[in-house]
Order: C-alpha cells, then sequence, then structure tokens
C-alpha cells in the first residue's frame, strides 16, 4: 500500500479543490470547449501579409520550404505544428526578428500591405513599428507600468506628456490591464503578476498602433485564468489589428482563431479556416496532428 | 480496531532508515570529506584575514590610547644612561628577555635569561633618541609619580618630565603648584592652537593665493617680452605695449604689498606664540624652557580616569586624522594622504568606469564574435595580470613624458623648462590606476552585459527601437549591478596599489592638496600624498624606526578602513540599482 506514505486525506482535499477552482473562476474556457467556435468570423479575407516561396535557413540548415500563404487583415490566424515545424521561424521572420540570428539567410518575400519586409527602403524599425510583437515569455522592461507602455513612442522620440497620459491608458484599457494598475502606474512592472506582465506586454506592442500583432506562444507560461483573460483580450483586440498567433494549443487554436495553418518540418502543409480545417482537414497529416495521434 | 491488516511494507531502498553502521561507511557518497575539506580551506582563509585584522586594529589603536608613564631609577654602578643621568621618565613599550649573541652556558635554564624593559623616553631634543632598551639588573627603582606631566610639541616629540612654572608674557610667574597652574596653562596652549591655526590660514590661503597671482604675473610679463622681442624695432616702444607693462607691474606692486602686509601679520603672531614659556624639568633634574607655541597638547598620564584616558583616545585619534605629518611624517597626523588617496581613487573610478563598459559593450554588442575577439579578451584579461610596476613605468613614459610633456609645449610653454604636466602628478596616477583596473571592468561589465535576458532586448527591439537604443535603455540599467561590482572590484584593487603610483606622482610630503581655495580649486598637476605610499615610508625610509613603527601600524588602519568605507558606499550604491532593475522576475 504504497499510498500510506501520504495522507490520503488530504490528496483528496486538494483534489477537490483544484477542480473546483477550475469550473469556478474559469467558466469561459469550458463554456468555449462544449461550443467549440462560437465566434467564427465569416467577413470576406482581404489578405494583408502574403509570403511567396518563401524559404529560410539558419546557416546551411534549411527551416522552411517554399511557403505561400496569405494572411487576411483584422483576423486571427493560427501557425500549429509540432515543436521544430518552423512555425515560430515564419512568425519571427515577418518583423524579421530573425535577422538578430548570426548566419540566417532566407529565398522568396514577404509582402505587408503590398510593400517587401525586404524592401531595401524600408527601415527594419519601421517595420518593427508596425509589426508588434508579444514573445512565449513575459518580457517587461525593468522600468515602471507607465514607461514599459510608452516605450515604443519614447524610442521613437515621442515626449509630450498628455499624448504619453493619453495611449498609456489608451492601451492598458485595450489590453484590459487599465483597471488593475491605474492607481500604480509608476510601480515597477516587475512586480506584476505573470499574466498582468503578459499583458502588458501586449497593451506595450498595441501602444505603437501597429498593423499586425504576432504572438509567439503568449499563453504558454500562464495559468488557466490567465490564459482565457487573453485569449478574450485577443478576440477584442481583432477590431482593430491583425493577428498572427503561434500555439502549441489546439484547443485556443481552435478557440479564437479564424484561420489556421499547420506547419509540419518546415512545410505548410494545409492553410484553412479554423472551423474547416478542423472539422474535416483535407490532409492525412493534419488530421492525425489536431486529433494527437502525434507531435 | 484496524479494518485492513497490516502488511509488512518492504519501502523503497530510499525511504528505508539508514542503518546507524552503514552510515559510517556511506559518508563519502553524500560528500561529507569534501564539505569538511572546503570548509577548512575556507577556515583557513578567514582565519589568516581575521588575524591580520586583528594586529592591525589593536597595534593600530593602542598608539592613541594613553599609557602610564614610569619615574625609572638606574643603579649608581648601571653602564647604561639616559642623557647622562641615572633616572627617567618613560612608558614601558616592552618587556622581553634579552636578546644576546652570547652561548648558552649547559645546564642553565632558559627562565635565568636577563630581562630588558624597553621605554618611550621621549625629549629627543635632550637625549637625542626617544627609545630605549634598559637592562632589568640595572633598575633600582620604579614608580608611577602623579605629576609627571607629557607634553606634545611640534618638534622633537614629546617632553616628559615635572612642570616647574608658566611664565606669561607680562613676565609673571605661576608655579605649577598653584591651584590656577593646569587652567591657566590649557587657556595658554589652546589660544596657542588657535593662533598656529590663524597663521597656518594666512600662510596657506591668503599668501598662496598671492603667490599664484605673482606667477601668472610673471609668465604674462615673459609671455609679453617674447611678444615684444619678435616685434620690428621701431614697434617696440609702442605705447600700448609699455602701458601693458605697466599695468602688470601695477599690480605686481600691489601684490607685493599685500604680501609683506600678510606676512607682518604672520611675523607678529609667530613672536606672541614665543612671548610665554613652561618651565619643565626632567626627573634628573636638569630644567628646560619651552614657548607655549610650540605646545601642541599635554596630559597627566598617571592621573588621568577611564573616562579622560576615552577622550584622550578619541581626541589623538581624530587628530592622527585631521593634521598634518610633522618630524618626518613620524609625528601629527596623516590628513593630505587620506585626502590624497580618497581623490585619487576617485578620479580613477570615475576614468575607468566609463572607458571599460563602452569598450565592453562594442565587445559583446556590436563587434562580430570570432577569433579577434576571442583574441581581445584573452589580451584583456592577461593585462591584469601584468605587475603593477610595469603599468607606472608605462604612466610614466606615456601619460607624464609625453602627453604631459606635450601639453606642457603647448598650453604652459612660458613655464618650461619647469614642467607643469610633465611630472608626476595626481592625474597622471589616476590615469594610470585606470588603465590597471580596466580589465577588471571590462570583464564584469561583459559578464552583466551577456547575462541581461535575450527576451528583454528582443521586446525592445520589437517595439522599434534600435540597438543603441535597446543597450541605451533596457540592457545598460539591467547590467548596472554588474558593472558597479566591476567598479567595486578596481576601486579595491587600486585604492591598496602603490609600486606605480610612485613613478607618476605620489611624493613623501605634499602639503597643498589637489583640491583647495585658490583658483582653479582642482590641482590635477600636482603631487600628492598616498596612505600606502606613506605606509612603505614610515616602515622603510623613516630616519626613526622606532617612532615610526606605531604610526605605520595606525596608517594600515587608517587605509583598511577607507577602502572598507568606500567600498560599503558602492556596495550601497549597487543594491540600490538591484533594488530599480532587479530583472529576478523576468
Amino acid at each position: 500500500m504504497p499510498s500510506q506514505l501520504y495522507n490520503d486525506e488530504e490528496i483528496t482535499m486538494t483534489d477537490t479543490q483544484i477542480g473546483s477552482h477550475i469550473n469556478a473562476e474559469a467558466p469561459r474556457s469550458k463554456a468555449q470547449a462544449h461550443d467549440a467556435f462560437p465566434k467564427a468570423d465569416t467577413s470576406p479575407d482581404i489578405a494583408l501579409i502574403q509570403a511567396r516561396n518563401f524559404n529560410f535557413f539558419y546557416g546551411k540548415q534549411q527551416a522552411l520550404f517554399d511557403i505561400s500563404l496569405d494572411i487576411p487583415e483584422r483576423k486571427v490566424t493560427a501557425f500549429i505544428g509540432p515543436s521544430g515545424c518552423g512555425k515560430s521561424t515564419i512568425l519571427r521572420s515577418i518583423n524579421r526578428m530573425n535577422d538578430l540570428i548570426e548566419g540566417v539567410s532566407h529565398g522568396g518575400d514577404i509582402t505587408i500591405g503590398g510593400t517587401s519586409i525586404y524592401d531595401p527602403q524600408l527601415e527594419v524599425i519601421g517595420l518593427r513599428r508596425r509589426v508588434g510583437m508579444v514573445f512565449q515569455k513575459s518580457n517587461p522592461f525593468p522600468k515602471s507600468i507607465y514607461e514599459n507602455v510608452v516605450y515604443g513612442l519614447r524610442v521613437a522620440g515621442e515626449n509630450r506628456k498628455a499624448r504619453l497620459d493619453e495611449v498609456v491608458e489608451q492601451s492598458l484599457k485595450s489590453s484590459a490591464l487599465w483597471d488593475e494598475v491605474k492607481d500604480r502606474l509608476q510601480e515597477s512592472a516587475l512586480a506584476l503578476s505573470g499574466g498582468q506582465m503578459q499583458r502588458l506586454c501586449i497593451a506595450r506592442a498595441i501602444a505603437n498602433e501597429p498593423d499586425v500583432l504576432l504572438m509567439d506562444e503568449p499563453c504558454s507560461a500562464l495559468d488557466p485564468i490567465a490564459t482565457a483573460k487573453i485569449e478574450e483580450l485577443i478576440y477584442q483586440l481583432k477590431r482593430d489589428f491583425t493577428i498572427v498567433i503561434v500555439t502549441h494549443n489546439m484547443q485556443q487554436a481552435a478557440r479564437v482563431s479564424d484561420k489556421t495553418a499547420f506547419f509540419y518540418l518546415g512545410k505548410l502543409i494545409e492553410f484553412n479556416n479554423t472551423k474547416a480545417m478542423f472539422i474535416s482537414p483535407t490532409k492525412k497529416q493534419t488530421e492525425d496532428y489536431i486529433t494527437g495521434r502525434f507531435g | 480496531m484496524p479494518i485492513l491488516e497490516k502488511k509488512p511494507i518492504n519501502p523503497h531502498p530510499a525511504f528505508r532508515p539508514a542503518d546507524p553502521r552503514a552510515a559510517v561507511k556511506k559518508r563519502s557518497t553524500y560528500g561529507e570529506p569534501l564539505v569538511w575539506l572546503t570548509s577548512v580551506g575556507l577556515s583557513a582563509g578567514l582565519l589568516m584575514v581575521v588575524a591580520l585584522l586583528a594586529v592591525v586594529f589593536v597595534n593600530g589603536l593602542t598608539v592613541f590610547w594613553p599609557k602610564p608613564v614610569a619615574a625609572v631609577t638606574l643603579s649608581p654602578n648601571a653602564k647604561d644612561s639616559v642623557g647622562g643621568a641615572k633616572s627617567f621618565a618613560g612608558t614601558v613599550i616592552k618587556h622581553q628577555k634579552k636578546i644576546t649573541h652570547a652561548a648558552v652556558i649547559p645546564g642553565q635554564k632558559s627562565s635565568d635569561a636577563p630581562y630588558e624593559w624597553q621605554f618611550y623616553i621621549g625629549n629627543k631634543d635632550l637625549y637625542g633618541l626617544g627609545y630605549k632598551y634598559i637592562d632589568n639588573a640595572d633598575i633600582v627603582g620604579m614608580s608611577r609619580p602623579k605629576d609627571i606631566i607629557v607634553i606634545e610639541r611640534l618638534e622633537y616629540g614629546n617632553a616628559i618630565g615635572r612642570a616647574v612654572s608658566l611664565v606669561e608674557d607680562d613676565g609673571s610667574v605661576v608655579a605649577a603648584e598653584h591651584a590656577s597652574f593646569g587652567n591657566r596653562f590649557s587657556a595658554k596652549v589652546r589660544t596657542a592652537n588657535e593662533r598656529r591655526a590663524e597663521i597656518k590660514v594666512i600662510e596657506k590661503s591668503k599668501i598662496g593665493r598671492v603667490n599664484a597671482r605673482m606667477r601668472e604675473l610673471t609668465l604674462q610679463s615673459q609671455e609679453l617680452e617674447k611678444q615684444v622681442k619678435g616685434l620690428p624695432k621701431h614697434r617696440q616702444n609702442d605705447p600700448e605695449l609699455s602701458h601693458e607693462r605697466k599695468s602688470i607691474e601695477h599690480e605686481e606692486r600691489g601684490l607685493q604689498e599685500e604680501y609683506d602686509q600678510l606676512a607682518a601679520k604672520a611675523r607678529a603672531l609667530r613672536e606672541v606664540q614665543n612671548a610665554s614659556t613652561l618651565k619643565y624639568r626632567l626627573l634628573s633634574g636638569q630644567e628646560k624652557d619651552l614657548p607655549i607655541g610650540q605646545v601642541v597638547s599635554f596630559y597627566y598620564p598617571n592621573q588621568l580616569s577611564l573616562v579622560q584616558k576615552i577622550g584622550h583616545f578619541f581626541h589623538s585619534f581624530w587628530r592622527f586624522l585631521a593634521e598634518e605629518p610633522r618630524e618626518a611624517n613620524t609625528e601629527g597626523g596623516i590628513f593630505p594622504a587620506i585626502f590624497g588617496t580618497f581623490v585619487m581613487t576617485l578620479m580613477m573610478s570615475l576614468a575607468v568606469t566609463p572607458f571599460g563598459v563602452i569598450a565592453a559593450i562594442y565587445l559583446r554588442e556590436y563587434a562580430k564574435q570570432g577569433i579577434w575577439v576571442r583574441m581581445v579578451r584573452i589580451a584583456v584579461n592577461n593585462l591584469a595580470g601584468v605587475p603593477s610596476i610595469v603599468f607606472g613605468v608605462f604612466g610614466l613614459g606615456f601619460f607624464v613624458y609625453f602627453v604631459g610633456g606635450t601639453m606642457d609645449k603647448i598650453f604652459f610653454n612660458s613655464a618650461l623648462p619647469t614642467p607643469t604636466f610633465g611630472t608626476g602628478g595626481i592625474l597622471w596616477a589616476a590615469l594610470t590606476l585606470a588603465l590597471m583596473t580596466v580589465p577588471v571592468v571590462i570583464v564584469a561589465t561583459e559578464e552583466s552585459l551577456a547575462a541581461v535576458p535575450r527576451g528583454v532586448r528582443e521586446g525592445s527591439l520589437a517595439c522599434g527601437a534600435s540597438k543603441w537604443q535597446t543597450i541605451r535603455r533596457v540592457v545598460l540599467p539591467a547590467a548596472a549591478p554588474g558593472i558597479m561590482t566591476g567598479f567595486i572590484l578596481a576601486m579595491a584593487r587600486g585604492a591598496g596599489e602603490v609600486a606605480p603610483l610612485m613613478m607618476v606622482g605620489v611624493v613623501k610630503l605634499a602639503p597643498t592638496l589637489p583640491l583647495d581655495t585658490v583658483v582653479p580649486f582642482v590641482h590635477l598637476e600636482r603631487k600628492f600624498m598616498h596612505l600606502g605610499f606613506h605606509i612603505y615610508d614610515l616602515g622603510f625610509q623613516s630616519p626613526d624606526s622606532e617612532a615610526a613603527k606605531p604610526m605605520v601600524f595606525a596608517t594600515t588602519l587608517v587605509l583598511i578602513l577607507l577602502i572598507l568605507a568606500l567600498n560599503l558606499t558602492a556596495v550601497r550604491v549597487r543594491q540600490n540599482l538591484r533594488r530599480k532593475y532587479a530583472l529576478s522576475a523576468v
């Protein structure tokens, strides 16, 4: 009887507590699980980001093979696929974040609104201002909440107090953080909870008023409640922004996205409306992955 | 009653209670011998540090503690005498077995060996030496008379004897036995000290300022004469030139007058200093007159209560910190050395930090990581191992002779051949030490830059910041505590360094400080005193090694305390930075 090593009663108690915790405080995720595609967007797609035969190399190793896809404006597009499939690489290519890594090269092209991101006329700083990004691990700067939000404006040379105040309020409201932090804007951002930090990072990204918001597994380090809040936020934000989200969580992709792209071994296997893809995938690999047979 | 029958448990070996007999054998698995070994290593190191600190503290602090003075009588047929007399007063320094070169007689126990005493007898003007060894066998009487007085003088160290009388400037005499003697004497000494401070103000700052202006004027007129020589003959008598010459002469005359006035005032004060005298008697009966102006302080060592002793202790310690050295540095205080060390260390730290941080930023953030950067890094690390004297030679050749010499040629040409910057000075010393400590800062900064999480950098770049904006606004603040660590290490290394300084500007005695009230207030070209060098000078270059010994310990103590204070301040700053920019949550 190995259970004699522990106190049975206590374990049961804890189990119950965890269960009730989820049920009581995260009803949204449960509700969504029942109704998989509650907010499917049926408006016509206008492609904003277009990848054309995009190849990407880390040194000699090819990470992406001939990727061509159209990401629609003001919708949420999810990239799914097993680890190492290249979904993060293509996401980070959109704002040229991969340029920081030494020895990378690419072939083909990605355009945003018809302009190539590799256009020599275009400054990478300008591109990143148009394409905001939220990372897997929340990365607030060691500054106050206020300074975190206005960082993008500050580096762009905006120093008028009235304008900064306005942007802070607007961005924090859009990222559903305003009510929680409005009384302590001058306090360190590092004192926030994990979920708050991630929402702060979203606020920081949208303070620049970008066209596109890239999210690299934004909820993977968060608990279910914080995840639910971020998902709710993504739904709100897609009215103003084109969102591309990388996720490992199939349910999340199904819940938040309008379109889904499935990557496998650096190739785009299938790209379709989320509902269609999850209900009737055309490719065998997709079906295997979303039903959990591999990955 | 148990519902379920308990089966015998056979748990996993890890959960089994340890067999006490097996425990001894198994210890090595848990690494206890290593724990023991490492702790021995640490405690050996700690023990040495504590022992060193204890030696320095005890020897350094007892210098200021007033010790009783013994009146000693020697036997009439003793070989030794003090100043030709058989009785004297002195402080016991040591009581030890006599060190002789005579062969040890077999059978004689070592405890039979003769003892000897070391006394501090003072009165160097009369005896010629301050410390004396006396054989135990020669001493016939030792007592502690209450009326022995110790007088600290400006010259020749302390006088030890009995006060006889105070001869005041109006000729009236107060005998030492008189009730008012003590109060009158201390009042006299107090006013004498105040007057001495006044004389110092006149001679140092007021006359110093006049002299500085005079020097400037001399240079100006030299410059003017040079110009005149260069002109064609018919223009040499230009009224404008002669007008300028006249104005210089006029100002010089004015300054000369001012100087004469000040000098006369100082002279008058000095005369007053010597107006009244103290008559005192040695234990041998010899009497001597001492002008009150020579007295710094006095006390009756055998009358002091504990509170008075403590007061005397703090008073003398304070004077040691605040006064200038006297008598070839063996008397007085060490203020110029403390000040020089402090200013030089601060200047060095201010020079080395930006330099090292900028170099580290380039190495870590901008340079393409490859064989070259690796070689530069190795070179920087090796630079930290170069003997400091080599940096001294480099500083002398490069900073003093090359840079300083060039500066003299360009900016101070009229003063040549007297060098201004072309000789050792506090600026060159600080820069030489900065060069010596720069590897420490580079290495520490590089490490702290590398420790800034990638996510924070990416977050900044994703907001549309340029690389430099990212470094300045996010990376550097996050790396600031690490940079401060480098700063602290560099400061600690620089503050204790002596060898290179001897080549680039440290001197035995520099009465003028690198910062003072004479325009332009900061004198980077001045030579300076340094605690480390002061210790070396006292210990090895002093004419009276016995008198220098207590000063060596006291100076060492002050140096340690100064470095400790500087480091604690820096650590405080670092803590504040950590609190402000802590990245632990990221």
